[in-house]
């Protein structure tokens, strides 16, 4: 909401000297945020007066331009020029070339004189152009900063103008006037008008109010006006879509009369466009009193005025030339023709009020915020109008508007009123709540006194009676957000002031410190980072193809995913399943910056829907739902685990002195997926294993000893990375960590440690190639028996000795008895039953 | 000396075999004693050392050889040519004795020297991981209030509209609830969105703890921005939430106090703003006094709170009559902008690794 200093003046005491920012300062105390001021000063200064056109020369130029040669009389008749400066005519008349056309000798003008500075930084200064010196300049509307909508001469007569020359025009147009913007929170609609915003200036203050709406006087209805029903026969909520319509007529208004400066100037700062009289009249009168109104050419209406809701297949063509399809929960209002606007949002195009309209029916009605709303969502038809209503305007007001708006008419359009009047509908029970005593005092931890209390409601406009232990308030009637308790305490405490409420720092009780799976995400993560990986937070948008190829289910199948509904990009519009096309992405990035070795890590949440998706509906609100709805919502929720990646591309480090990078590999991928899982003390079980977007033979399935996936690991398929123009050998791993991090042992049983001698055997096998080296290893360690303490593959060798197809195991094995020394063939018998298991499962032979 | 190739510095003696003198002979002794000492002082290594030793105590030298002579003297003669042998002998051996030491010492000090590196050009064998400034800053701030003795909760992203909105007393047509620019998902008939703020996790952890509460719940929300400067469709929050017997908006102001302290320094200060926002009555804007901000310090825009609203307190089956609290709110993104000096949200999403590795594991 903008508010135009010199409005807000009319009804609050803002001191002489007070500026935008000093109404901001104020404003902000009782709650309204500062947006920005509104001065066209900072843009523009002065000389800038009226001058009269003597004479206006047209000058053919060889470019094929005309320009005028002007002179132009910038002091009253008679007088001689006070001003001085470069290019300033001490005999008050300035030689001025100009190039626009739309003016006459005679006409009223505003001049620009040499030392004015114009919006822009716009520097005028006499100068030499087309064989004169032109010494300042006729000012359009534009270069005015008014409006971007006339090219042409700023002619006053046009603005019904008719001031002295010399007069100042900064003055004249209402340029010296300024706007603060405050920020209206929805609850307070009431603010969306001078009358609101110069009563909280006055709260925040302490100084007096007068209120705009006591300034009109309602002309006594003659008779009754203009036949207005109201019938709505679909409310939303029980509530009547219209519980007061107040019809007013004027006759004989000239509409094509022009707007007041003053009038104009001020719908300017408070950001709208003049229009036409009849328009700004009632975008003034909003402004002013809060009230939306709606004028109707009275003369194009036929029969009674009925609001009611739309009827199925009903259209509309409204003001701004669409025919639209309404709704039939869209409240209208409609006479015998069949409906003339959708309320509160948008009048019809066939009862607009035009140049030529002679008598207007003014509309000043009350219709319901949740109708309006959404009426508004469903046309997407924002106005001002609808944006009041949605927020609650006072009920109370709808005559003294359409009254205001009466006046303003006969004093500027040269009508008549007509004393009839219709006002229909019925006022809404006021809202009274009881505020115990003391209720505010615990809620804000101030003593508040018991004046504080009262006066601080009277002063909003509330009533006050003392009640058995407290007060009975009853609301203003602008105000609908005062329902509770705990809403009057929000006042008393924003008009005593936030700055009086104290500190204190209450004591938790003792906590129970990080969760289990708190310590464990962290943990992973700073062990990851730690590890050389660096930590990215990439957007869960992608696309449909990318959750395709990373997203695969245990079957290999693609998962579902979740469509957004309003994505910001078409392409991106899933949320992720896997958190690798984010990483991907983010590594792309940095090599279109130049890095290219780098080990990226992100930790974060994938959407895995299946069965249940939502609700089919929510439960109301301010009650608990019943445990069953309850359930029912958390069962709608879909699966979110949290889920780490990681990918490397490039070498570990840079090159240096007596070091030499490595290339990172498959294993880096899966060694980072055991990272995750070894901080957590869980086992990895990792096995060949396959996915899409992997290369064939460098897959890595990831799993818990209890046999679940859990991830993937490896080396990402040689095609992918062509496509994405990453490096090849590429590498990547991903994980499911809510999984790993349940997998994590309670209590881990210790083992206990023999210190007698150890016994170590290395064992090399031939086995088929492509046997996996875990398997092996695996039979080993069951073949062995207790006395095996330990044993790892500790090398790998094809070629020369060995058959094709096949390849040579080292293993190193390490025997240990719990109770005595071994001797050499107590370990050699326990070796030989190893290879003996390892021949039989896989026809391993001793090397 | 049979794998000595090298010049050896005792060249003169080597050239004429010296003559072996009589045991009894005490000056004889005595010259090859002052040979072997002027030998042994002028070895300059371990080397030149090594071959005066063979010269002068070898098995042919004249020393031994003059020792090996007392087995031939009579018997009266063999005791004095003993002693003198023996003594010649001792002053020989203890010579070579503080002489090896003082090589060694030479040779060991020199090796050192020769083994300098230049230690400024140590490569980095292991890559300097990083974590992400906004995870560490979410870290911190959670440890700040386990400190307290609160507890960490959290929910999921996708969120049931019914927890986003109708539980916090965001009424059904309200524009509070269209002001929040949420992202829905398909089909809207399943009432699922992303949280457009961390508060759902409120009413969550009103239903599934047991009272008091008081909890700080971080986390990733989302709402219809587009990505420039100041704005990202996906942020993070951290929201804090008290609900006990008798809680004040004063509790709230202490407790907001002792945070901004903890994290912005004793200078730190906070004020509060009457403002709006569904779920808490009263409510306020909360604005922070950064000691350290860059220009000097000012007041800075940090979050929302207030008292929870009753609607609250009801929809997790709270009777507001025993129990109050309140709740407060800041983004994660806008305490590292100006705390960090971070001026281009960008820098934060796009995962450059220049951001994060700055921080280190810091922030």
């Amino acid at each position: 909401m903008r508010i135009p200093l010199t409005w807000l003046r009319e009804y609050a005491q803002v001191p002489a000297g007070a500026t935008a920012e000093d109404v901001m300062t104020e404003l902000v105390k009782v709650g309204f945020e500062e947006e920005a001021v509104h001065r066209p000063l900072d843009s523009i200064s002065g000389p800038v007066v009226v001058g009269r056109v003597l004479s206006k020369e047209p000058e053919p130029q060889s470019n094929g331009k005309t320009i005028n040669w002007c002179s132009v009389r910038v002091v009253p008749e008679g007088a001689t020029q006070a001003l001085e400066g470069d290019g300033i005519d001490p005999s008050g008349v300035q030689g001025i070339v100009c190039g626009a056309h739309n003016f006459e000798v005679g006409d009223k003008v505003v001049v620009t004189l040499p030392g004015a500075v114009l919006p822009g930084d716009f520097r005028i200064s006499p100068r030499k152009t087309y064989g004169h010196v032109s010494a300042g300049m006729i000012a359009s509307v534009r270069e005015l900063g008014m409006g971007e909508e006339h090219d042409g001469i700023l002619v006053l007569s046009t603005l019904g103008l008719d001031p002295e020359p010399g007069t100042d025009a900064l003055e004249l147009l209402g340029l010296r006037d300024e706007a603060a913007e405050i920020n209206v929170t929805p609850d307070r609609g009431y603010v969306f008008s001078i009358r609101g915003a110069a009563r909280e200036y006055a709260h925040a203050t302490g100084t007096p109010f007068m209120d705009p709406a006591s300034l009109v006087s309602v002309t006594p209805a003659s008779g009754p006006g203009y036949p207005v029903r109201l019938e709505d026969q679909a409310p939303i909520y029980g509530l009547p879509g219209c519980d007061r319509f107040v019809a007013r007529t004027v006759h004989g208004i000239n509409a094509a009369a022009p707007t007041p400066t003053w009038m104009s100037s001020r719908l300017r700062l408070a950001g709208i466009r003049s229009i036409s009289l009849p328009v700004d009249i009632s975008n003034y009168v909003m402004l002013e009193l809060g009230q939306p109104l709606h004028f109707y050419d009275a003369d194009k209406l036929s029969g009674d005025i009925v609001v009611r809701r739309a009827a199925a297949g009903e259209t509309l063509q409204t003001l701004d030339g669409k025919v639209r399809k309404l709704d039939t929960e869209d409240l209208l209002i409609t006479d015998a023709s069949g409906a003339i606007g959708v309320a509160g949002v948008m009048g019809g195009a066939a009862t607009e009020v035009t140049p030529a309209t002679t008598s207007v029916l003014i509309e000043a009605a009350h219709f319901e915020e949740v109708s309006i709303a959404r009426s508004r969502r469903r046309h997407k038809l924002p106005s001002e109008a609808s944006k009041r209503f949605e927020r609650g305007v006072d009920w109370e007001v709808a005559d003294e508007a359409a009254q205001r708006a009466v006046n303003l008419l006969v004093e500027l359009a040269g009508g008549t009123e007509d004393t009839t009047a219709t006002d229909v509908g019925t006022e809404p029970a006021p809202v009274t709540v009881f505020l115990p005593a003391g209720f505010a005092s615990a809620r804000i931890g101030i003593d508040f006194t018991p004046e504080q209390v009262v006066d601080s409601l009277t002063d909003l406009g509330a009533g006050v009676e003392e009640a058995d232990g407290g007060w009975n308030v009853t609301a203003p009637s602008w105000r609908h957000d005062l329902a509770t308790p705990e809403d009057l305490t929000e006042e008393v405490a924003r008009l005593v002031g936030y700055d009086a409420i104290p500190a204190t720092l209450p004591i938790a009780p003792p906590g129970r410190g990080y969760s289990r799976t708190q310590q464990q995400r962290r943990r992973a993560v700073q062990a990851l980072a730690d590890s050389g990986l660096t930590e990215i937070l990439a957007y869960p948008f992608v696309s449909k193809a990318a959750n395709d190829t990373f997203g695969v289910a245990e079957a290999g199948a693609p998962r579902g995913a979740v469509k957004l509904a309003n994505p910001l990009s078409e392409e991106f519009g899933y949320l992720r399943t896997s958190v690798l096309p984010g990483l991907i992405d983010t590594a792309k990035r940095n090599h279109s910056r130049g890095f290219t070795d780098l080990a990226l890590f992100e930790s974060g949440l994938v959407f895995l829907p299946s069965g249940t998706f939502g609700t089919a509906s929510i439960p109301p609100l301010g009650a608990k739902p019943s445990d069953d709805v309850l359930d029912a919502l958390y069962d709608g929720i879909p699966y979110q685990p949290l889920t780490i990646g990681a990918v490397f591309t490039g070498r570990d480090t840079a090159a240096a002195p007596g070091h030499t990078p490595r290339a990172w590999d498959w294993a880096d991928a899966i060694d980072a997926a055991r990272l995750v899982a070894d901080v957590t003390g869980v086992d990895l079980v990792v096995e060949q294993g396959s996915h899409q977007a992997f290369h064939p033979g460098r897959a890595a399935v990831l799993k818990l000893r209890s046999g679940e996936v859990v991830g993937h690991a490896g080396e990402l398929h040689p095609r992918l990375l062509a496509e994405q123009h990453l490096p090849a050998r590429t590498v990547a791993m991903e994980i499911n960590a809510s999984m790993v991090f349940d997998a994590a042992p309670d209590v881990i049983v210790a083992r206990p440690i023999s210190t007698f001698p150890v016994a170590t055997q290395d064992v090399a096998l031939v086995v088929p190639a492509e046997i996996p080296a875990a398997e092996v290893l695996a039979t080993l360690r069951e073949g062995a028996g207790e006395l095996l303490e330990d044993v790892a593959l500790f090398d790998e060798y094809h070629g020369k000795g060995i058959p094709e197809a096949s390849k040579s195991l080292a293993f190193g094995l390490r025997f240990r008895a719990a109770d005595r020394t071994l001797t050499a063939d107590e370990a050699s018998a326990a070796r030989a039953a190893a290879v003996e298991l390892a021949g039989e499962r896989f026809g391993a032979t001793q090397r | 000396m049979s794998d000595t190739p090298q010049k050896t510095a005792a060249a003169p003696e080597s050239t004429t075999t010296p003559a072996v003198p009589d045991p009894l002979d005490e000056a004889a002794v005595g010259a090859a004693v002052e040979q072997a000492l002027a030998a042994i002082a002028a070895a300059a290594t371990l080397e030149e050392l090594k071959a005066a030793r063979l010269a002068h105590t070898g098995e042919k030298s004249p020393l031994s050889l003059a020792n090996r002579g007392i087995g031939g003297l009579s018997k009266e003669f063999k005791a004095a040519a003993g002693k003198l042998m023996g003594a010649s002998r001792g002053r020989v051996a203890k010579a070579l004795a503080a002489r090896t030491e003082v090589l060694e010492a030479e040779d060991a000090a020199r090796i050192l020297v020769e083994e300098t590196v230049d230690v400024t050009a140590a490569p980095r064998r292991r890559r300097a991981g990083a974590r992400h400034p906004l995870s560490t800053l979410q870290d911190r701030v959670c440890d700040i209030f386990v400190g307290m003795g609160w507890e960490i909760a959290e929910g999921p992203e996708l969120e049931s509209e019914w927890f986003n909105f109708d539980a916090l007393n965001f009424k059904p047509d309200h524009p509070a609830r269209e002001m929040q620019d949420t992202f829905f998902v398909e089909p809207p008939e399943a009432h699922l969105l992303l949280r457009t703020h961390t508060s759902p996790v409120q009413v969550r952890s009103l239903l599934e703890r047991e009272l008091p509460v008081y909890v700080l719940c971080p986390g990733k929300v989302f709402r219809t921005d587009e990505l420039d400067a100041t704005h990202t469709p996906v942020f993070h929050q951290f929201e804090g939430l008290a609900i006990d017997k008798k809680l004040s908006m004063a509790d709230l102001r202490g407790t907001l106090e002792h945070f901004a302290r903890l994290m912005f320094g004793d200078e730190a200060s906070i004020r509060l703003r009457p403002n709006y926002f569904p779920f808490t009555e009263p409510s306020a804007e909360l604005d922070i006094w950064h000691p350290g901000a860059k220009g000097g310090p000012r007041w800075i825009e940090w979050g929302g709170c207030g008292m929870v609203n009753p609607n609250v307190l009801r929809a997790a089956g709270i009777d507001p009559d025993e129990y109050s609290g309140f709740a407060f709110g800041m983004g994660i993104e806008r305490t590292l902008m100006f705390r960090n000096e971070v001026t281009d949200m960008h820098d934060m999403i796009e995962g450059d690794i220049r951001f994060s590795e700055h921080f280190g594991m810091e922030i």
